[in-house]
């Protein structure tokens, strides 16, 4: 992707944004880039404790906003990774304190003053103006999806909103796949989903019970290295390198089981 | 063992509501100001041929870029 200011966003709450916005940015930080992820999401901010960074959080963007600090103070260096900075929202203020001037000049200065080579912009659910703030400074978007309804519709609404802010390249990160149901013919294939949302594809994240391991400690997956082909950690990884150009091919996502599973599919079980 | 083949799979079930739910949602389009037009529609083409039926079908279809109005309107029964 040529964009350097990236809105992450999905409409629907819970997909998935916050995660991906932590995991994409330190997978990016570590493939050399000097990368800041801003959390829109005044009120209910949750990007600090995602990167188990929310003990270090002085000030925040609405400081910045409101010119109680320098930009510069308001970032927070990440304990892991050098080039990866968080810029937390304002947990006591709600979304009326954001402003869609503001919020280009922050991002502008990041990139043209600061050094940064991308922004990554955790966008608040919904499609009001937490959405609309977190999205005017983006010249590209990652949309979180999950395979079911709600989902794949609130995707498409927000599909259309980047689409009259004419933000030139969005792209899909279908998340929480679950190969075992697509399988089945219970879950919606990534196929489906491009042919009824009609962007173009930029990740495929399994379902991974190490989401919840790594958030529970506030360590991002994608900065541990292995985890196997399909794994969210080694999905995350894959996205940092597509956004940077790369042509990186999909892993198959098989349903997992071993021997045994393999044999009472064979032997025409269920 | 064949059950599980019949058995018709819920994510093309989901794919086709999805498709439609989302048709309506691009047009902005309530799914029930369709049925309004669905009605006046066949009453207009009563007027013209009173042995129209009731077996008919009104849709928006999205191809391509383009939203079109579908509209199969038997004016005689069969």
């Amino acid at each position: 992707m040529n964009a350097k200011a990236i809105v992450v966003t999905s409409g629907k709450g819970g997909v998935g944004k916050t995660t991906t916005t932590a995991n994409v940015g330190a997978a990016l930080a570590r493939l050399g880039e000097k990368v800041c992820v801003i959390d829109t999401d005044v009120g209910l901010r949750n990007l600090d404790v995602v990167m188990g960074l929310e003990g270090r959080v002085v000030y925040d963007l609405i400081d910045v906003f409101e010119g109680r600090c320098k930009l510069k103070q308001a970032l927070i260096r990440d304990k892991r990774v050098e080039s990866l900075y968080l810029l937390a929202a304002s947990q006591t203020r709600d979304k009326t304190a954001l402003s869609e001037s503001r919020m280009k000049e922050t991002v502008r200065t990041l990139l043209e003053e600061e050094g940064f080579d991308r922004v990554l912009i955790d966008s608040p659910a919904g499609i009001e103006s937490g959405f609309q703030t977190a999205a005017s400074a983006a010249d590209g978007a990652l949309v979180v999806v999950n395979p079911e309804v709600s989902s794949v519709r609130d995707a498409d609404r927000i599909i259309g909103l980047l689409e009259a802010r004419e933000i030139p390249e969005v792209r899909l990160i279908i998340n929480r796949l679950r190969p075992e149901m697509v399988k089945r013919g219970d879950m919606l294939e990534v196929d489906d989903v491009l042919e009824i949302l009609g962007v173009k594809l930029i990740g495929i994240v399994p379902e991974d019970e190490k989401i919840i391991v790594s958030t529970n400690v506030g360590n991002p997956l994608s900065l541990e290295d292995g985890g196997g082909k399909v794994s969210a950690g080694s999905a995350f990884r894959d996205i940092a390198r597509r956004i940077r150009g790369e042509d990186v091919p999909y892993p198959r996502f098989e349903p997992q089981g071993g021997f045994l599973a393999g044999l009472r599919r064979l032997f025409g079980g269920a | 063992m064949f059950g599980i083949f019949r058995r018709r799979r819920s994510k093309d079930e989901l794919k086709e509501r999805l498709k439609l739910v989302l048709t309506y949602d691009r047009a902005k389009l309530s799914p029930g100001s369709m049925e309004d037009l669905k009605r006046e529609l066949l009453a207009v083409i009563k007027k013209h041929f009173p042995a129209a039926d009731a077996e008919y079908d009104v849709r928006v279809e999205q191809q391509g870029e383009r939203m079109v109005l579908i509209a199969n309107l038997p004016v005689r029964g069969a």
